[in-house]
């Protein structure tokens, strides 16, 4: 891949010096970049590699071509969950987009009441690991469910199920993208689809839509790509239809078949890379859609679309809650659907599958380690991939590098960490089912998306407070310290917030790499779930989501707070 | 700078690194790394017992289901991170004697040991704990609701009535479910075996993973019947679950859970201090609240909600057959059931 035309920034005419000699901060950020990069070739680069490697070999470590694959072709079980992948992917996307996308017209372009809240309740599912849909799925809708009649016989395992579970958990994601790409519009071009006496539905058409492409086919692209690599709705809820995903879980974990695991994690690969360019190709046309004359679009009050909006989105905020309240409810139920006295016997965990409680409080350390390793990793990393002079080929290659993650499934990025990590030749050979292996992997898997928000609170930074210290001979770790950290620091938490979250919900890489005492909450969830105890694995997900929710709350009325203060010099 | 926020990051550092590394700054004690397929719901008394017993050792459980335990164990025959496995099925323990990679010991107190149920060598290479043997569980209230009358017998599952109401383990990685299916195999033959499973697949609803799931989802009433095992099903009912268990008349399933000890581990002295305690009075006892026949002939068991005596309801069982066939019956499996499509219901 031509690692050159990765996304770098455009740099000012007045601050790119001919040649100079280098001097010592210089070198220091150099080294840095340098060590940066080797840092991301060793738990990104080189895990993908030895699952690459690992599909064209046999088991004794012999090169044997394309064997696994004519092997995993030959069994129609296997090859059939490609099918079943890509179509169940395919209409998630459409259904979950197509949702958010009139969810996030209501927040950005109409003044239906209620906004801030619907805001707030799309972010539920983002909190919850993608097993709790799943769960309540089966609650609302298997053969005990609360409104099985709503689906007319047919059965909520298959893929009816992995639909309705990946559209809950994508959701906020298609959400997010779609609102930001509604809310930067040009309010000039409705001025003059009105001046021309272009119906609402001609401006809908050839304003609205082509304004929001970009961020549509980035939704697109996003979800498809968390629908075909999730693994924790099909593991729960698809019965005997098997997906990519879950072959994966089987042969790996099911059958300690780790070549054609490897075999498996190669196909899952292909789409999410697939993706991953084309989104990349897509974001580098819309950069220059906005221009510096754009005046911010306000919606109206339009008394009929605004109430309609209210219809719409109220059916679907309440849906999440359902989902969610349903999990609540279930866990907290003495005996389903027999006894439905409220107790705390679900929550009992040392009596179950998964690791009990422990299991909780390991993943309380993991997220917390992952988050201030993590930060501290990515931004600085981030600062030196935008801030070192000139280096432009290394500081290319360490960006590729570090966006590589977002095309890598976690559940392939897991496989790969077993595959290069338990090799006993490999001297880090130790880390091997220690909590640091689950921090490492758990940073590099959600990498990418931390990278790029310290990368765009960096360009915000004018480049003169470099040259400035510069000339006045400050060292760059303190303009790093004294002012690019500071101002970035809403930036910074973010992303402490992302790793937190995410690393404590998270499934799919940590499932091949834990430990007898470093299991997981979340796949605790999975393992209760496994067992047949599902109301405890309902509660274990509730635990989750109240940790994740309380400290996103937290975070909410610090950031409020402190924030306000902190960043009191952006005011005049 | 301020000494005293330098010791205490450097103690803090210290402590996230040891956090990290699994370092502990206490006195080491031994710590057994020990594979098992029991429920999580006995390891608990387990542990406490045989640690209370022998201070200073600690077991770390490794705890899935049996084939999943078993597929492990064979593939990091290379470089195994097992000391010892317990409580896993004998015809599981006979594939890893096979591939020489158990260590022969005879614990203290062997000789008391029910015959039947240990590796006939003086020095034996697997000793079984207890017996452990197929049960339906059938849901009396969705029973009732549909007019599903009380299977008594596995024939009767294959009655088109069941359709789409049974769950059953699936036999790859579940112990329950490969035992039935050896059962099956061994009752009605080779062929009439995978005849009867092809008639019973039919008003299969689920595989599931464990074969505890099977008797939990008939108790929540996913699906009326699930084929699971006593102790699930006693266990279960005594959770107040409106189940019946039923014990199939033709004869049960069955397989011993057993303990050996892995040929490379480094801490022989410690697995064998768990191997000894595995066949004393107190170890049984505990089996004993679980399981009906237990390796101490003589050892009252109490399993509420089982009638019929399971001792002469199991059916002559051929282990080195099982064991033997293993792959080769599981393969077969695969083919026929496994992967395919929803049934159509």
């Amino acid at each position: 891949m031509a690692t050159e035309t990765l996304i770098l920034p455009d740099r000012p005419a007045a601050v790119a010096p001919l040649r100079q000699k280098l001097g010592r901060d210089d070198w220091i950020m150099r080294g840095a970049v340098v060590a940066l990069g080797l840092w991301l070739i060793l738990t990104v680069l080189l895990p993908i590699w030895a699952l690459l490697s690992k599909s064209f070999q046999a088991a004794d470590g012999s090169f044997v071509g394309l064997a696994n694959f004519q092997a995993y072709f030959a069994s129609p079980a296997l090859a059939n969950s490609i099918w079943h992948s890509i179509w169940v992917s395919l209409l998630s996307t459409v259904i979950c987009v197509l949702l958010a996308f009139v969810y996030a017209y209501g927040l950005t372009r109409t003044c239906m009441p209620g906004r801030g809240l619907f805001r707030i309740i799309a972010q539920i599912p983002i909190l919850a690991p993608s097993l709790l849909p799943a769960i309540s799925l089966v609650y609302l809708f298997g053969n005990q469910g609360l409104v099985k009649w709503m689906l007319f016989g047919a059965s909520i395992y298959g893929p009816i199920g992995i639909v309705m579970g990946e559209v809950f958990w994508t959701f906020p994601h298609a959400l997010i993208i779609i609102t930001t790409a509604l809310a930067i519009s040009d309010a000039r071009l409705y001025e003059a689809a009105e001046a021309l006496r272009a119906s609402p539905r001609r401006t809908f058409w050839t304003v609205t839509i082509p304004g929001a492409r970009y961020g549509l086919i980035s939704a697109v692209f996003v979800v498809f790509t968390l629908v075909i690599t999730d693994f924790g709705v099909p593991k729960v809820i698809g019965g005997k239809f098997n997906v990519l995903a879950t072959d994966i879980y089987k042969q790996v974990v099911g059958q300690q078949n780790f070549r054609m695991g490897a075999v498996v994690g190669l196909i899952l690969l292909l789409p999410a890379a697939l993706a991953f360019v084309v989104d990349q190709l897509m974001q580098r046309r819309q950069l220059a859609l906005l221009s510096a004359r754009a005046v911010p679009y306000a919606p109206r009050p339009d008394a009929t679309i605004d109430r309609a909006m209210l219809a719409i989105c109220s059916l679907i905020a309440f849906a999440i809650l359902v989902i969610l309240g349903v999990s609540f409810f279930a866990s907290i139920a003495t005996f389903w659907p027999y006894n439905l006295t409220p107790s705390f016997k679900n929550f009992d965990f040392d009596m179950m599958d998964g690791g009990g409680w422990r299991s909780y409080f390991n993943s309380l350390v993991m997220a917390g380690l992952t988050a201030l390793f993590g930060t501290a990793v990515i931004f600085a990393g981030a600062y030196l991939v935008e801030k070192t002079p000139r280096f432009r080929t290394i500081r290319g290659f360490v960006q590729f590098l570090a966006l590589l993650p977002l095309a890598v499934p976690g559940l392939v990025l897991g496989l790969g960490y077993i595959f290069f990590f338990n090799n006993p030749a490999n001297p880090l050979n130790f880390i091997y089912g220690t909590m640091a292996i689950l921090v490492i992997c758990s940073i590099s898997h959600f990498y990418s998306v931390s990278h790029l928000t310290a990368v765009t609170a960096l360009k915000q930074i004018d480049r003169e407070f470099e040259t400035v210290s510069a000339s006045l001979r400050v060292p760059f770790w303190r303009t790093f310290m004294r002012v690019t950290l500071p101002v970035c620091l809403p930036a910074v938490l973010d992303i402490a917030m992302y790793l937190f979250v995410n690393a404590m919900t998270t499934v799919s890489a940590v499932v091949f790499i834990y430990a007898p005492h470093t299991t997981l909450a979340a796949i605790a969830i999975l393992n209760m779930d496994d067992a047949g105890d599902v109301a405890p694995a309902a509660a274990m997900a509730m635990v989750v989501f109240a940790t994740a929710a309380v400290t996103r709350a937290i975070y909410m009325l610090l950031t409020q707070g402190y924030l306000a203060r902190a960043q009191m010099w952006r005011k005049r | 700078m301020n000494l005293c926020t330098t010791s205490g990051l450097r103690r803090a550092l210290l402590s996230i690194a040891a956090a990290m590394f699994g370092l502990s700054t206490a006195a080491r004690a031994a710590d057994l790394t020990v594979y098992t397929a029991l429920e999580a719901d006995q390891i608990k008394p387990y542990k406490a017992a045989f640690e209370k017993a022998n201070p200073g050792i600690n077991i770390l459980w490794v705890r899935d289901s049996t084939g999943i335990i078993t597929a492990k164990l064979l593939a990091e025959k290379a470089n195994p991170k097992a000391d010892v496995v317990m409580g896993l099925a004998a015809t599981s323990l006979m594939l890893l004697q096979k591939e020489g990679m158990l260590m022969p010991y005879a614990p203290a107190g062997l000789d008391k040991v029910d015959a039947k149920m240990r590796d006939p060598a003086a020095s034996p290479q697997w000793v079984g704990m207890d017996v452990w043997a197929s049960a339906f569980c059938v849901n009396t209230v969705e029973a009732g609701k549909k007019n599903l009358p009380e299977p008594a017998s596995w024939a009767d599952l294959t009655k088109p009535v069941y359709q789409g109401q049974i769950a059953m383990p699936n036999p790859a990685s579940s112990g329950t479910g490969f035992l039935m299916v050896s059962a099956w195999l061994q009752m009605f033959g080779w062929d009439g075996g995978w005849k009867y499973m092809d008639e019973l697949h039919k008003n299969i609803a689920a595989y599931t993973h464990s074969g505890s799931k099977p008797c939990r989802q008939a108790a929540a009433g996913e699906y009326t019947i699930g084929l699971s095992f006593e102790y699930r099903a006693n266990k279960t009912k005594k959770g107040g679950a409106p189940i019946s268990i039923v014990l199939p008349k033709e004869g049960l399933g069955w397989d011993m859970e057993a303990i050996g000890i892995m040929k490379t581990t480094k801490e022989s002295e410690a697995a064998k201090k768990l191997s000894d305690w595995a066949v004393t009075a107190e170890a049984n006892k505990l089996y004993a609240e679980n399981f009906a026949i237990v390796a101490l002939p003589g050892i009252a068991s109490s399993m509420e909600f089982i009638q019929g005596d399971i001792d002469k309801m199991l059916i002559k069982n051929d282990f080195a057959w099982a064991a033997e066939n293993r792959d080769k019956i599981l393969a077969e499996w695969s083919k026929r059931y496994d992967g395919k499509s929803e049934p159509k219901n």
